[in-house]
C-alpha cells in the first residue's frame, strides 16, 4: 500500500503501581517514541491525546497536556475519550488526519494512573447515568460482567476454570518476557485455581488488575517516513476498526442493565466483537489466516477464549483446544498476547490499545526480545470500549 | 415504600413487575424504559408506551461478588455476596440483569427459570431481584 500510513516509532512507560500523575507516564512514553522514530518533538505537526477521565481537568483534555508537558509548538492537536478504545480512536483520528493530506507525521499518546481497587464512577449523585447506576441498584462491578462471561461459556461450551487458569499461565509466561509489563512472574495453574475468587467463577489471578502506565505511538505518511527512515522496514497501519454494534445486541454489554430486544428485529449475522474484527480484516483487506499474531483484551482469563474465536482464529467453542495444543502460546502458529496481555500488564484505559499496537510493531520490526516471533507478516489488536466502541487495529509489513 | 429508581418496575396486586417500552411502531422493546426515539436504526417511531415485561424467564448466565461493591453500591454490614443473574425474558427477546434474592451462585445454573420479586438495598429502597421460581 503506498501512499499509507506507517507506524514510525513507538513509546512506552513501564506499568505498575507507581503513584504518579498520568502526564508524567504519557511524557515519557512521547519521549521514547520520538526517539524511536528519530524525529523532534518540534516536527510532530498533530498530537491526539487518549483521555482519562480519573485525572480531573488534565486528563479530559489530554492532547493539549501532553503538549504542554512537551513544550508548546503550536502544533495542531485533539483530544478523544472512548473509555478502553480510546487509543484505538486516537490512531483512527491521526491516520485519518494524514490520509486526508493534513500533515505528514503525528504523534499519539496515552496514559492513565489508577486508583487501587475495582473501577468505579465518577462520584456525586447521577442517576441518569447507566454507569453511576449499575454500581447503585445492584453493584456490578466490571469483573461481574466478566463472571457473567466465563459461566455463560462454561455453559455453551464446557469450559472449566482449568482452562481459564491455563490462560494466564500462557500469558504471564510471555508477559515474564515483557520488560514494560507490571508482573514478571510466571504462574502455575494451582496458583491460579488457588487465589481468592473475586466475580464467581473468576478468581483473583483471572481477572487484569488496574495498573500505571503509558503508551505512545508515532504515525507517519509512506512518504515522510521514506526520507526521514529510509533503511528500515515500515510497518503499516492497513486498518483501524472503529465500529459501533448492530441492533439488535444480544449480548449484555458492560454497562448496561439489558440487551436489546430481537423480538421485533432479528440479531445481527455477526455480534458485536465478531463484528470489530471483521471491519478491520475487510479494510486490511486479509483474513485470520493471514495474521502472524494477535493482542487481544483480556480482561478476564475466560474473555481472552471469547475473543480468540470473535477474530476468527477458530470456530466457537473451540478456543481451549488452541490453548491445549499450544497454538496460541510463544512459540504457537498464533500467538495471542504475546506482550503478557491484560492479565501482565493490568489495564491503564487510554493507554492500552496503544501498547497493543506498540506490541504489534516490536514483533514485525523484530525487536521483541525474548518474545520475539519468527518472522511475523501481519498482526490485529482488538479491544473493546465501554458504551459501544469498538477498536481494532491491523498492521502488515 | 420507596423504590431506589421510578420507572422500572412496580409492586401492585400481581406482584412485582420490570417496566419497559414498546414502540407502537415496530413492536421493539426495551428495558430500561425508553423515551423520545425507537433503539431500531430502521424505525422512526417516537410513541413508545409503556409496558409491563414478562416476569419469568431463564438465566442467561449469573455471577456473584466475593468482595463489596464500590459506592454509590450501599454493602450490608457485615458484607454479604451479591448474587447477580442476566435473565433471558420469556418471548420478551432480551436479557435483564439484577440481583439475586435467596439463592447462592452455587444454586444457580444457566437455563434455570426464575421470577421477578424485589427487595431492599442495604439503605432501605426497593429494587427488583430475581427469586426461584414458584
Ligand atoms: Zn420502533
Amino acid at each position: 500500500m503506498s501512499g499509507g500510513v506507517v507506524v514510525l516509532g513507538t513509546g512506552m512507560h513501564p506499568w505498575g503501581k507507581q503513584g504518579r500523575p498520568f502526564l508524567e507516564y504519557g511524557l515519557a512514553a512521547a519521549r521514547a517514541a520520538l526517539r524511536d522514530a528519530g524525529i523532534a518533538w518540534t516536527d510532530v505537526q498533530y498530537l491526539v491525546g487518549a483521555d482519562t477521565i480519573r485525572n480531573g481537568y488534565p486528563g479530559f483534555v489530554a492532547g493539549a497536556s501532553y503538549a504542554q508537558a512537551l513544550g508548546w509548538t503550536g502544533a495542531r492537536v485533539a483530544s478523544c475519550y472512548a473509555a478502553c478504545a480510546s487509543g484505538a480512536q486516537a490512531v483512527d483520528l491521526a491516520r485519518t488526519r494524514i490520509l486526508a493530506g493534513l500533515c505528514d507525521v503525528a504523534l499519539v499518546v496515552g496514559a492513565d494512573s489508577t486508583p487501587k481497587g475495582f473501577f468505579k464512577p465518577v462520584g456525586g449523585d447521577r442517576p441518569d447515568d447507566p454507569d453511576w447506576l449499575r454500581f447503585r441498584l445492584l453493584g456490578a462491578t466490571n469483573p461481574a460482567y466478566f463472571g457473567l462471561y466465563a459461566r455463560r461459556r462454561m455453559a455453551l461450551h464446557g469450559s472449566t476454570p482449568y482452562d481459564f487458569a491455563a490462560v494466564k499461565v500462557k500469558n504471564a509466561r510471555a508477559g515474564a518476557l515483557n520488560p514494560m509489563a507490571r508482573y514478571r512472574a510466571t504462574v502455575t495453574t494451582e496458583e491460579v485455581l488457588a487465589s481468592p475468587m473475586v466475580a464467581d467463577p473468576l478468581r483473583l489471578m483471572d481477572i487484569c488488575a488496574t495498573s500505571d502506565g503509558g503508551a505512545a505511538v508515532v504515525l507517519a505518511s509512506e512518504t515522510y517516513a521514506r526520507r526521514h527512515a529510509a533503511a528500515r522496514d515500515l510497518v503499516r497501519l492497513a486498518a483501524v476498526s472503529t465500529v459501533t454494534p448492530t441492533f439488535p445486541n444480544t449480548v449484555l454489554e458492560l454497562p448496561n442493565f439489558a440487551t436489546d430486544s430481537c423480538a421485533a428485529v432479528p440479531p445481527p449475522e455477526r455480534p458485536f466483537r465478531a463484528a470489530i474484527a471483521h471491519a478491520a480484516y475487510e479494510e486490511a483487506g486479509l483474513g485470520p489466516e493471514d495474521l502472524s499474531l494477535a493482542e487481544v483484551y483480556d480482561l478476564s482469563t475466560a474473555l481472552e477464549l471469547d475473543w480468540t474465536e470473535d477474530i476468527g482464529l477458530c470456530p466457537p467453542g473451540e478456543a481451549e483446544k488452541l490453548l491445549r495444543d499450544g497454538v496460541t502460546a510463544l512459540g504457537g502458529r498464533i500467538p495471542v498476547n504475546p506482550s503478557g496481555g491484560l492479565a501482565s500488564f493490568g489495564e491503564a484505559i487510554p493507554a492500552q490499545a496503544l501498547a497493543q499496537l506498540c506490541e504489534l510493531t516490536d514483533q514485525l520490526r523484530g525487536r521483541a526480545g525474548g518474545r520475539q516471533l519468527d518472522g511475523p507478516r501481519a498482526g490485529l489488536a482488538a479491544n473493546q470500549g465501554l458504551f459501544g466502541h469498538g477498536s481494532a487495529v491491523i498492521v502488515t509489513r | 415504600m420507596t423504590y431506589a429508581i421510578e420507572g422500572w418496575f412496580a409492586v401492585d396486586d400481581d406482584g412485582v413487575v420490570l417496566l419497559g417500552t414498546r414502540c407502537a411502531a415496530c413492536g421493539t422493546v426495551c428495558f430500561p424504559p425508553r423515551h423520545g426515539s425507537c433503539p431500531n436504526p430502521r424505525c422512526e417511531g417516537t410513541d413508545l408506551e409503556v409496558t409491563r415485561l414478562p416476569r419469568r424467564g431463564r438465566v442467561w448466565s449469573y455471577t456473584s461478588s466475593a468482595y463489596p461493591p464500590p459506592a454509590p453500591y450501599v454493602a450490608a454490614q457485615p458484607y454479604e455476596p451479591v448474587t447477580l443473574a442476566a435473565v433471558e425474558l420469556d418471548g420478551a427477546g432480551l436479557v435483564v440483569l439484577g440481583q439475586v434474592a435467596g439463592l447462592t451462585a452455587e444454586e444457580l445454573e444457566v437455563g434455570m427459570e426464575l421470577e421477578l420479586t424485589a427487595g431492599p438495598l442495604a439503605d432501605g429502597p426497593l429494587v427488583w431481584m430475581w427469586r426461584r421460581a414458584s
